[in-house]
């Protein structure tokens, strides 16, 4: 397809510099917002299975609203919609100290904890409710039987499939390029543009992705061999979304 | 502060063209994640076949197709195509055709692993009851597992299916007009964008909510597809 490949311009000029800042922006923002969301999430998704209904509603507002809408619109919600509403000094601090990379770290971890929420709150059904009434039998109320028993069993029932939210979450962070944070896709875009070389661009841009995933799903496969419950590998079933 | 106005001062360019693709623009919504929707299925169940199949290789390539894709994100996809089919095909291609085959050859990774899941969720005895009646291997998948592999896929087809929708306001970042860009173009004009954004947030999430709903409808009544 007379291309004339020119791989050299990956590690000429600023290039490097670029895909390592890149990289180290997704990750920062990946894990600043998978911070909020598995907070978010284990709130959220605990609430929906408490034996009270106002709760339950909250969470399940909170799940269906967020989950249901485009992660690209929240992303220009929270850049553009919610800081001129904020107070005057809280708006002069954000504008001087990256607007763009706190909306983006909200948007990304509110949205991922409402998916999160599902992943928790399945982890919480297919633990026996025998476990729930012992502690209740044992004198625990709701509180501290989900802190200290039915959240934590949750939480090494649901490595699998929370490893694939989290890869999710780390592939969504490309989607804060809308509202120029300088991660890693947006980086290779600049390339792109300094360069004119948009196939070798690309490739370093997705190869990179291709690693990083690969890594953290090596992790989160050790984690869960360490993390699993002898006997209790039960079938925690989540849907996508 | 607030002023809601804005939405109804502009209800029809967000609406008509920005949801349903019937304005000036190309663009659309729906006319581009209903055509994806389709297609991406299509193509999904011959990767979930692929998965399967007794030959090697073509189980090799399927399982490299489905990782690569899953490992990727869609940006970085949507940007491959933009760079990618113009230099193939040597002509420029608008931004309809570059966003749609994007949407289908990514999301056809994730449908494949669904229909992949779903044939596996078919007990084996069918298939051997199917033999056993004389039907020939492809016989035997057309007429009795794919339709009950299919009732058992509905739930996360459609959840799939609401992922595509939603991934579809990405088509705007190459200027796609769909409902997130009508959004844009009308905020650049307007400057309302807490009432713009939450609107479109709450079109997106009433398709979805009632995708979701239908689909529980289907499963409780059982019926297939």
């Amino acid at each position: 397809m007379g291309y004339q490949f020119n791989w050299s311009v990956l590690w000429s000029g600023q290039s490097g510099a670029w895909l390592l800042q890149g990289v180290l922006t997704t990750l920062a923002i990946s894990a600043l917002a998978w911070l909020l969301a598995v907070g978010l999430g284990i709130l959220s998704g605990a609430m929906r299975t408490v034996p009270l209904a106002p709760l339950r509603a909250i969470g399940a507002f909170y799940v269906e609203f967020f989950r249901n809408v485009p992660l690209l619109v929240w992303m220009f919600f929270w850049y553009f919609g919610v800081p001129p509403l904020l107070p005057q000094p809280v708006q002069d601090w954000v504008f001087n100290h990256h607007p763009e990379f706190w909306a983006g770290m909200v948007a990304l971890g509110v949205y991922h904890g409402a998916r999160f929420s599902e992943v928790i709150r399945s982890g919480i059904l297919a633990i026996p409710r025998t476990q729930f009434e012992a502690s209740v039998a044992l004198g625990f109320n709701v509180w501290r039987a989900y802190r200290l028993v039915i959240v934590p069993i949750a939480l090494r029932l649901i490595v699998p499939p929370a490893t694939n939210e989290s890869l999710a979450l780390l592939k969504n962070s490309s989607v804060a390029l809308t509202i120029s944070v300088a991660e890693l896709t947006f980086q290779t875009r600049q390339i792109e543009t300094y360069t004119a070389r948009a196939i070798e661009a690309l490739t370093a841009g997705t190869l990179i992705y291709l690693v990083m995933c690969v890594a953290i799903a090596a992790v989160m496969a050790r984690v869960e061999r360490h993390f699993a419950i002898p006997g209790l590998i039960a079938r925690v079933r989540v849907e996508p979304g | 502060m607030l002023d809601f106005g804005v939405i109804a001062a502009n209800y029809k360019f967000l609406i008509v063209q920005g949801l349903l693709g019937l304005g000036g623009f190309a663009g659309g919504t729906l006319r581009l994640a209903i055509p994806a929707i389709i297609l991406g299925f299509v193509l999904g169940i011959f990767i979930g076949l692929a998965r399967l199949a007794r030959a090697a290789w073509l189980r090799g390539a399927a399982t490299v197709y489905v990782e690569f894709f899953r490992g990727v994100p869609l940006v970085m996809v949507i940007f491959w195509m933009w760079f990618i089919i113009p230099q193939l095909l040597r002509l420029p291609i608008p931004e309809y055709g570059v966003a749609l085959t994007a949407f289908v050859v990514f999301e056809a990774a994730y449908f494949g692993e669904i229909v992949r899941a779903g044939i596996q969720s078919v007990a084996r005895g069918q298939v051997e009851a199917a033999t056993a009646l004389g039907f020939k291997g492809g016989q035997s998948m057309r007429y009795v597992v794919l339709p009950q592999a299919l009732r058992n896929m509905l739930p996360s087809l459609v959840t799939q299916m609401i992922v595509l929708l939603k991934d579809t306001s990405l088509a705007s970042i190459i200027g796609y007009v769909d409902l997130t860009k009508a959004a844009q173009i009308v905020n650049n004009r307007e400057i309302k964008p807490f009432e713009l954004y939450l609107f479109i947030a709450v079109v997106y999430w009433v398709l979805t909510y009632s995708m979701s709903r239908t689909a529980r409808y289907l499963e409780r009544r059982g019926s297939p597809a």
